[in-house]
């Protein structure tokens, strides 16, 4: 099965996108967006993780067997989120107080394990590097859409604290797009994240039938 | 039992024992930075609620640790000047409307509050968390006040016939917080002798 790198970007990003095509990783797409830049945050954090456990799996693959690999791919999932859990709680110190609650979390997601089972188990190392890291940017495209649209519309800002997250030079990031206390608190709250999560769902399906490409379904039987 | 099994006990028990090693690794490297920040973190929910000009000591370093309520240990730091003592900090807990709400009380010698901060809480998101400094000034209110100032009885919220003010549409929080600050004021006045006392 030979993949162009263009094609796997396209995968990450779009085509078969985590949350919006596979609907995997709810419960981080619904706990983390109540702003773009916890979305953000989130969204690179697992990005780091995919990346890291595509590679380490790749590299690894001719030697696990067919037995064990579940265990071994959970426990190099676990690993790898334990190493970004404290080195993010060491030197990105502000934003794990935001996110640190829920970087635990990402070991049950299962956008990460279903990655290493359809695609890093198979392919050689580079594409699954690349795979790693494209669906995890389009994770973190996700997240920070949804966080986007829920914070602008429950709190009136956008990207607000993203200089916590990228550094003081982002300042300029930070808006507010309606006055203070006018925000509809709901979309903060969990059923902010299904309305937003779903209705997103529903364009992205939109505009793929509209480009003529139907719905796709790959590569997201294997794991449920 | 077929000799493949030990082929993937093997296996798996090196990537165990390989990964082991790598999250130790992590671990020692990180330990320090970890500790440099929770020290800080401290040091600015200290600075916040004993004011600068107060001491001139580190009140880490000058810190008691006392037997609190529901046999909880609460270590209370210490500001000095001169060798006298001119405000305590400790951490006091509130129940709010999703659990725990953790403050940073700050009492200066004569019993008076200097400041009260949150510093940790799970309140709803525009309601209950005005009680941050950065989303109202709610908290800072408290500034000034003792046992006494208001009475024992306007110890509540005004909802409950006392003299805070409550959130619109947010009373527990507030409820909470008012409780255990005058808990935290009792707490003082327990203390007072042992905590004036400088070893």
């Amino acid at each position: 099965m030979a993949h162009s790198y263009r094609q796997i970007a396209r995968d990450g990003l779009w085509d078969n996108n985590g949350v919006l095509c596979m609907l995997l990783g709810m419960c981080p797409a619904m706990a983390m967006t109540t702003s773009a830049t916890n979305g953000l945050g989130m969204g690179l954090a697992t990005a780091a993780v995919m990346a890291a456990s595509n590679l380490l799996v790749a590299l690894f693959r001719e030697r696990i067997t067919q037995e064990v690999r579940i265990p071994v791919y959970i426990l190099i999932v676990a690993a790898m989120v334990t190493i970004v859990d404290l080195t993010m709680n060491a030197w990105l110190h502000e934003l794990y107080k935001v996110l640190g609650l829920f970087i635990p979390l990402i070991v049950s997601n299962c956008l990460p394990l279903a990655r290493l089972e359809a695609f890093a188990a198979k392919e050689p190392i580079l594409p699954s590097l690349l795979d790693g890291i494209f669906m995890g940017l389009g994770f973190t495209l996700a997240l920070t859409a949804i966080g986007a649209v829920r914070e602008i519309i429950g709190s009136g800002t956008l990207f607000a604290d993203a200089s916590l997250l990228l550094g003081p030079a982002f300042h300029f990031m930070e808006l507010r797009l309606l006055p203070a206390n006018t925000g509809v608190l709901m979309m903060i709250l969990p059923p902010g994240g299904f309305l937003t999560a779903g209705l997103m769902v529903v364009v992205k399906r939109m505009l793929d039938v509209r480009a003529g490409k139907g719905i796709q379904m790959t590569g997201a039987h294997s794991v449920a | 039992m077929k000799p493949r099994t030990y082929v993937h006990a093997l296996i798996l028990g090196t990537f165990c024992l390989g990964f082991g090693f790598v999250l130790a690794v992590t671990d020692r490297v990180t330990t320090e930075p970890i500790a440099d920040r929770a020290l800080e973190d401290k040091l600015n929910s200290l600075a916040q609620v004993l004011p600068e000009g107060l001491h001139d000591n580190n009140p880490i370093e000058d810190a008691v640790t006392l037997p609190g309520p529901h046999d909880k240990e609460i270590t209370v730091y210490r500001a000095l000047r001169d060798g006298q003592v001119t405000g305590v900090a400790y951490e006091i807990r509130g129940s709010g409307y999703a659990g725990e709400i953790r403050l940073m009380l700050g009492v200066d010698a004569n019993g008076q509050i200097l400041g009260v901060r949150a510093i940790a809480h799970k309140e709803t998101p525009g309601l209950g968390d005005k009680i941050e400094v950065k989303k109202g000034d709610w908290i800072l209110h408290f500034a000034g006040r003792a046992l006494g100032n208001p009475a024992a009885d306007g110890w509540k919220v005004k909802k409950d016939g006392g003299s805070f003010d409550q959130f619109a549409g947010a009373t527990i929080t507030p409820r909470g917080v008012v409780a255990a600050v005058r808990g935290g004021l009792e707490f003082f006045a327990t203390h007072k002798t042992r905590l004036m006392e400088v070893n």
